[in-house]
């Protein structure tokens, strides 16, 4: 899926699907495909800018629909969840084969990947059984190709009987021919005769007794004989999915009941129980799916993949596997802490012009004091410290964190952590969503949903807020820099911050698990569930493209959210400031309201409120506590951070203070954002009220014992 | 037959086995057959975790990571 704008923040919460077809001459396209196989860039591919993305109705499933425009006509294309098959043993499978099979889809492409034809042919097969019109896609050729995979795609579309393009989705290549090819099978030109899969001879007869029966009384559009080998099969969902889109009622009709009984009885008297039943369908399926690949698919290098395993057996290793982890994610924080000290100057003497050119406009207009120095100092002022320090560590991580997705690193964090999951009797995709939840805890919550059992799920989603998001980072970064990376310079100072930061994730991570685990002790108790995760290939990213539209796209996200948020956290901030109320500003009043309890814990009433106000958008805390400090005392103007330094401690801040906001930034409630996506995954208040207390209250815990022990021990 | 299976989280590293049957049943069943673990499929352990669990497995041309809870209700046949 990728972190982009349209994935994080407020695009990942959800809006009801519903397939608008502009004219009867309108075409549905059903877009399926195994996981990682590159659907979704073929769905960007062909309808750019022009999709939305929400919600299977009444299921927290992600649908997305997009448009595109062939030779005047109109393509709705609708992204199916990725599944590996369509026999309905989760929530995405069922919702894949419903849409192929009730939602009338004009046609249904099914995207491969080429490096694994054997595996993907076993949707395409299952999709083959359910519906005529289906296209196959064979993606990724640009990978066969660099390992030396070739597939005679003419030969397959023989075998298989329907249309076969290749692709190669990230350059652009082949998606010509793909939508050429969608377009003659909608408009009849070309007609799929896809081939028949043939079972053993005791089901094939079990298939005859009972089809008749249910061609008779079934809808024409559905194909009879998938119905009959899926009541054989005792599928009950489709049976309730029949009844919801078809209000066809089986159990009603006793004609096909009789002969079921008939023809299960048949099975019974050959020893085929259900088990069995099961195997020997999925069976026949994959020795077709085995033969074809054979014939069409030839391995020029038997070791392609032997790269992936060489990497893997360092990245995944007893000695080397972790620290390589770590040693990456400090990498990544060192780049970004240097990158951005630049940009950060540029973008901060630019903003401080135009401050000041601003400030002269107002003078020149003869405008009120308070009204010049509320929008200059006030709004312009925040957004400006959002700009400047808050977003160039933005704009420089997220590129780094989709680049190592798109490469396929993340499942090997995952594969390596897993044993502390399990053992804090959670589920190891859980790592997956912690680091989703690097970048956008909103995007991180739901990303939940790779994980199926709903005891799991919820954990992971109640603990994703105990790695920090990319909002926060910034603050993490500004404090340690000043405080504690102060004494060093040049290289070593960015290089111990690195360090820092990297040593508060792995404390952020450490709570997760801790208190992963007392949630599967107490409130959310249960065993481990079944755990299979796939390690796709490495695949060359685009690093140019990840690079550059990632930047674009953060830095967009961030501007928007600096005037949308900061803003008028800004004016608020202003306004508290001077308004005076029996002679102390209202700031003042509400920091000495809030001041005992914040220094019980080792800051003070105007940070605490600072963390209120930055509920809706993280990276404004520390902006707010700068400008409320500044708006009590002198009025210093900013340069760098080294002067921000100054403010604090003449405000005073001592390093405990700076550890217990660190902290706090870490263990606290959830930002707007992300609560709103919980309440809309978990449909549920209570866990949305417990998502906000179980970090605010660890925080305070933490930041109390830190505080207290520090000063008993007259550390401070 | 089965005196020579053995569960496939006993299957040494860099082994190849067959698989003959699979222990579970109900929904984690045919999670194993839709991943294409059927009968006399092949099946080869490539890399442990750091921590010795899970083990990824090369599965008709993928790359697979079972817990050994998963693994131990395969049985195989080693070759």
């Amino acid at each position: 899926m990728g972190l982009t704008y349209n994935s994080t923040g407020t695009g990942a919460l959800e809006k009801n699907l519903k397939i608008e077809r502009m004219t009867d001459d309108d075409k549905v396209i059903a877009l399926a495909g195994n996981p990682n196989v590159g659907k979704s860039t073929i769905f960007n591919g062909l309808t750019g800018l022009n999709q939305h993305t929400g919600n299977w109705p009444g299921k927290t499933v992600t649908n997305a629909q997009g448009k595109y425009k062939f030779k005047d006509r109109n393509f709705i294309l609708v992204d199916i969840p990725g599944t590996y098959s369509l026999m309905a043993n989760s929530v995405e499978e069922e919702v894949a084969r419903d849409f192929i099979c009730f939602g009338n889809p004009d046609a249904t492409v099914v995207v491969c990947d080429a490096t694994l034809l054997e595996r993907n042919l076993n949707l395409v097969l299952q999709t083959i059984e359910i519906t005529n019109n289906v296209i196959v896609c064979v993606n990724l050729l640009d990978e066969a190709k660099r390992k030396k995979i070739h597939i005679d795609l003419k030969k397959l579309s023989e075998l298989l009987g329907v249309p076969v393009v290749g692709t190669s989705a990230r350059t652009g290549r082949g998606l010509d021919d793909l939508v050429k090819a969608v377009y003659d099978v909608t408009a009849g030109k070309i007609v799929p005769e896809p081939i028949k899969i043939e079972y053993d001879e005791e089901i094939e007869k079990a298939v005859s007794v009972l089809e008749p029966a249910v061609k008779k009384y079934v809808n024409g559009n559905l194909n009879s004989r998938w119905i009959s080998l899926k009541l054989l099969d005792g599928d009950d969902t489709l049976l309730s999915s029949m009844e919801k889109y078809l209000n066809f009622n089986i159990s009603s009709n006793r004609e096909i009941l009789l002969k079921l009984e008939e023809a299960k009885e048949l099975l019974g008297n050959n020893g085929i129980t259900d088990n069995i039943f099961r195997d020997r369908i999925v069976s026949g399926i994959y020795s077709v799916a085995e033969r074809l690949a054979k014939q069409t698919v030839s391995f020029e290098n038997e070791k392609y993949n032997e790269t992936d395993r060489k990497i893997d057996r360092i990245l995944t290793s007893k000695i080397y596997g972790i620290p390589v982890m770590i040693a990456l994610l400090g990498v990544v924080f060192w780049i970004t802490i240097i990158g951005a000290n630049y940009p950060s100057e540029l973008i901060a003497s630019g903003l401080f012009w135009i401050e000041n050119r601003l400030a002269d406009l107002f003078i020149l207009l003869d405008a009120p004091l308070w009204l010049r120095e509320m929008v200059v100092t006030g709004i312009f002022r925040t957004v400006a410290w959002v700009v400047s320090v808050m977003l160039p560590p933005m704009a420089i991580f997220f590129p780094f964190f989709t680049l190592l997705e798109d490469l396929g690193y993340l499942p090997r964090i995952a594969f390596n952590l897993d044993s502390f999951f399990k053992r804090a009797c959670c589920h190891g995709k859980q790592a997956l969503t912690m680091c989703m939840g690097f970048g956008c805890n909103a995007a991180g919550v739901t990303g939940c949903r790779i994980i199926d059992s709903p005891r799991e799920r919820m954990i992971a989603i109640l603990t994703n807020n105990f790695v920090p998001c990319n909002g926060r980072f910034p603050t993490l970064i500004a404090i340690i820099t000043m405080f504690f990376a102060g004494v060093f310079t040049g290289p070593l100072k960015s290089f111990i911050s690195a360090l820092l930061l990297v040593s508060v994730i792995i404390f952020g991570i450490a709570m997760t698990l801790l208190v992963s685990n007392m949630l599967s002790r107490t409130i959310l108790k249960g065993m481990p569930s079944s755990f299979t995760l796939e390690l796709p290939p490495y695949r060359k990213p685009q690093i140019g493209r990840i690079i550059v539209r990632s930047i674009f796209d953060r830095t967009l996200f961030v501007l928007g959210r600096a005037v949308c948020v900061a803003a008028p956290a800004g004016l608020v901030i202003w306004i508290l400031a001077n308004v005076y109320v029996n002679g102390h500003s209202l700031i003042t009043h509400v920091a000495e309201f809030l001041d005992p309890f914040a220094s019980l814990i080792g800051m003070d009433g105007i940070i605490l409120l600072a963390f209120f106000l930055g509920f809706p958008a993280n990276e404004i805390v520390i902006p707010i506590i700068i400008m409320s400090y500044l708006s009590k005392g002198s009025l210093i103007e900013f340069e760098n951070l080294s002067q921000l330094y100054e403010v604090l401690v003449s405000n005073g801040w001592t390093w405990l203070t700076a550890i217990c906001v660190m902290l706090f930034t870490l263990l606290h409630f959830p930002c707007g954002t992300t609560c709103w996506t919980i309440k809309k995954e978990t449909q549920s208040w209570k866990w949305t009220v417990l998502a906000i207390l179980i970090p605010t209250v660890t925080g305070v815990l933490c930041c109390f014992i830190v505080a207290n022990t520090a000063r008993l021990l007259g550390l401070v | 037959m089965d005196k020579d299976c053995i569960p496939l989280s006993y299957l040494p590293l860099g082994r190849k086995g067959r698989v003959r049957k699979l222990i579970s049943d109900g929904i984690a069943r045919r999670r194993m057959l839709d991943l294409g673990l059927i009968n006399g499929t092949e099946v080869e352990a490539i890399q442990k975790s750091p921590f010795g669990d899970p083990v990824a497995y090369f599965i008709r041309g993928a790359v697979i990571a079972l817990r050994s809870e998963e693994a131990s209700k395969i049985l195989v046949e080693p070759s």
